[in-house]
């Protein structure tokens, strides 16, 4: 008996696809003439469908059948997704049109990457979300590699594509091997199954270990993390600001999907894998970013640190870690967008305000982003009172709580070494003189929009309590 | 008679064929995308066999699938290899060592 499939719970999807499909003819009609309009549209595009997830807020289900959910944590990932992508399309659109990069395909990609990022947060079965995944890495790729007269980009799209497929294909294999064994690719059946199979572990953490490898690639989690540095070298500033924002939300609804709605009767096994990722991403990320020169390399390595953080909450294996994690994924977006429109901001025709050394003597003739810029990086070393440093409590004492003493205790040393390559840029900033004239060419909108962004970082620092108890919410 | 192992374990070897190849492979980016495809085809392998021993369906689809996105996949990575190939002049692995550090 055929039944139709609830499509209301899909409905901010099948809007930013019909809207994909409308903006990619607009840009193969209007060719590079109407770029402004192709902009103008996806802009609303993507604010047309964070009111559409804003106003669907509430009820839930299962849908497709059962292929697809629809739930709290799937509301507020999606809602902070496109607007994470609203803020990053607006801080790149200057330096892409300084570059002949704003070409319509560039907001093709874009909305067809976050299409594959809200698929990922609402798949509730294997296939959707490899499928979600997929889109969302090959508009990725192609993105890296839209400046195509750079050898570095299209390096790094090189390598990108290399690791990204091996991602894939060890997140299938572990797929193939749990579906064989618990006989379903629907994400609750499994669940079921392994709660009542018995004598299976050992296959099933085999299983297991090849989706973290997966997992572990896309997070760019040490020892996986190979590709993360150099793609955030090479790309353009614009499409690193792309890569590392919203990506890592969808990626993180990946986890929680698989390793919480999934496999949570294999905690004790994904448990001490993550423990392994987890320490080994803080310390490498820490120390490795102290010898970097080049800021979006050392924010790579800055991100490889968040990521040990952010798995922290998730190994702990309880509703407040969980809620940790999410805090702290939407608080690192948060400074990511910040950081990296920083860069883009300073950057202009033929300079990019790539380099630490960029940044010296900024305070001199930029006194507010100078300001604007200390407050980030305070925030990402984890100074109180600003966000960075809640987040990082929340996730440590997650971790205290369940008795894991030692791998608090690297969190803590680690963020401490960490501290002394945020601090470089600051001192950089305030006590060096200036290599460049600082100028500020972006509108006056994107100043204001990058302003109220990076200050949001320091009123939730202050005032973690309503996104903190919106976290938890999701998790009960 | 060839029983479910078997095929896993042919999977299991094809698998490992490919992840070998990617890691010793240090000459021809193209003999890399073939190794993907291959892994992709040794997962396809493990799906197949399972789906007819489990009796159900939903493997095969997932194969058809898997095979779909393999092709997109191979297209976006050989237009990526003919750009590197338009700045590099090169498809050597070792000569991807801009990006280091």
């Amino acid at each position: 008996m055929f039944q139709v499939p609830n499509m209301q719970f899909a409905l901010p999807e099948m809007f930013l696809l019909g809207m994909a499909c409308v903006i990619l003819l607009l840009v193969a009609f209007t060719g590079v003439r109407r770029v402004e309009w192709v902009y103008g549209l996806s802009q609303l595009t993507l604010l047309s469908t964070a009111l559409i997830i804003f106003w669907s807020i509430g009820d839930g289900g299962l849908t497709f059948a059962d292929t697809y959910v629809k739930d709290s944590l799937s509301d507020l990932l999606k809602l902070s997704i496109c607007l994470v992508n609203v803020l990053v399309l607006l801080y790149s659109s200057a330096y892409l049109k300084a570059r002949q990069l704003m070409q319509g395909e560039f907001y093709v990609l874009a909305i067809f990457a976050t299409l594959g990022m809200l698929i990922m947060v609402s798949a509730y079965h294997f296939l959707t979300l490899y499928l979600g995944l997929e889109l969302l890495s090959l508009c990725l790729y192609a993105m890296v590699a839209m400046q195509r007269d750079s050898a570095v980009a299209t390096e790094a799209a090189m390598k990108y594509f290399i690791l990204g497929a091996i991602a894939s294909g060890m997140l299938l294999y572990g797929m193939s091997i749990i579906y064989g064994i618990t006989g379903s690719l629907a994400l609750g059946e499994v669940a079921a199954a392994v709660s009542m199979s018995t004598g299976n572990e050992t296959i099933l953490s085999f299983g297991l270990v090849f989706l973290i490898i997966g997992i572990g690639f896309k997070f760019g989690a040490v020892p996986f993390h190979m590709w993360l540095p150099d793609v955030y070298h090479g790309a353009p500033t614009a499409m690193t600001l792309f890569i590392a924002a919203a990506p890592k939300i969808a990626a993180f609804a990946m986890l929680v999907r698989l390793l919480v709605e999934g496999l949570i009767d294999l905690h004790s096994h994904w448990q001490d894998m993550l423990i392994m990722l987890a320490v080994l991403s803080m310390i490498v990320g820490n120390v490795v970013a102290i010898a970097q020169t080049n800021l979006k390399r050392m924010l790579a390595y800055s991100t490889i640190s968040h990521v040990g953080f952010l798995l922290m909450g998730v190994l702990s294996g309880t509703q407040e870690g969980f809620a940790a994690s999410l805090f702290y994924t939407l608080i690192y977006a948060l400074m990511t967008l910040g950081a990296f429109g920083m860069i883009l901001l300073l950057s202009r025709q033929g300079y990019e305000a790539e380099n630490i050394e960029d940044f010296k003597g900024l305070s001199r003739k930029q006194p507010w982003f100078a300001l604007m810029m200390m407050i980030l990086m305070f925030s990402m070393a984890g100074i109180p009172p600003l966000a960075g440093f809640y987040a990082k409590l929340l996730v440590i004492k997650s971790v205290i709580d369940v008795d894991l003493l030692s791998v608090a205790i690297v969190a803590v040393i680690t963020s401490v070494i960490g501290a002394f390559y945020y601090l470089r840029v600051i001192k950089v900033m305030y006590f060096d003189k200036p290599l460049v004239e600082h100028t500020v060419t972006a509108s006056s909108l994107v100043q204001i929009i990058l302003s109220a962004n990076i200050l949001m970082v320091l009123g939730l620092g202050l005032f973690p309590g309503m996104l903190m108890k919106i976290c938890s919410i999701v998790f009960v | 008679m060839i029983v479910l192992s078997d095929y896993l374990i042919l999977a299991a070897l094809l698998f490992s064929l490919s992840v070998a190849g990617i890691f010793l492979n240090r000459k021809n980016i193209i003999i890399l995308l073939m190794c993907i495809e291959l892994m992709l085809l040794a997962v396809n392998l493990n799906f197949i066999a399972f789906s007819h021993f489990l009796g159900d369906p939903a493997g095969q689809v997932f194969v058809f699938f898997i095979l779909t996105v393999a092709a997109a996949e191979a297209a976006i990575g050989l237009a990526i290899l003919v750009v590197l190939f338009r700045n590099l002049s090169t498809i050597n692995v070792s000569d991807l060592d801009r990006l280091k550090g």
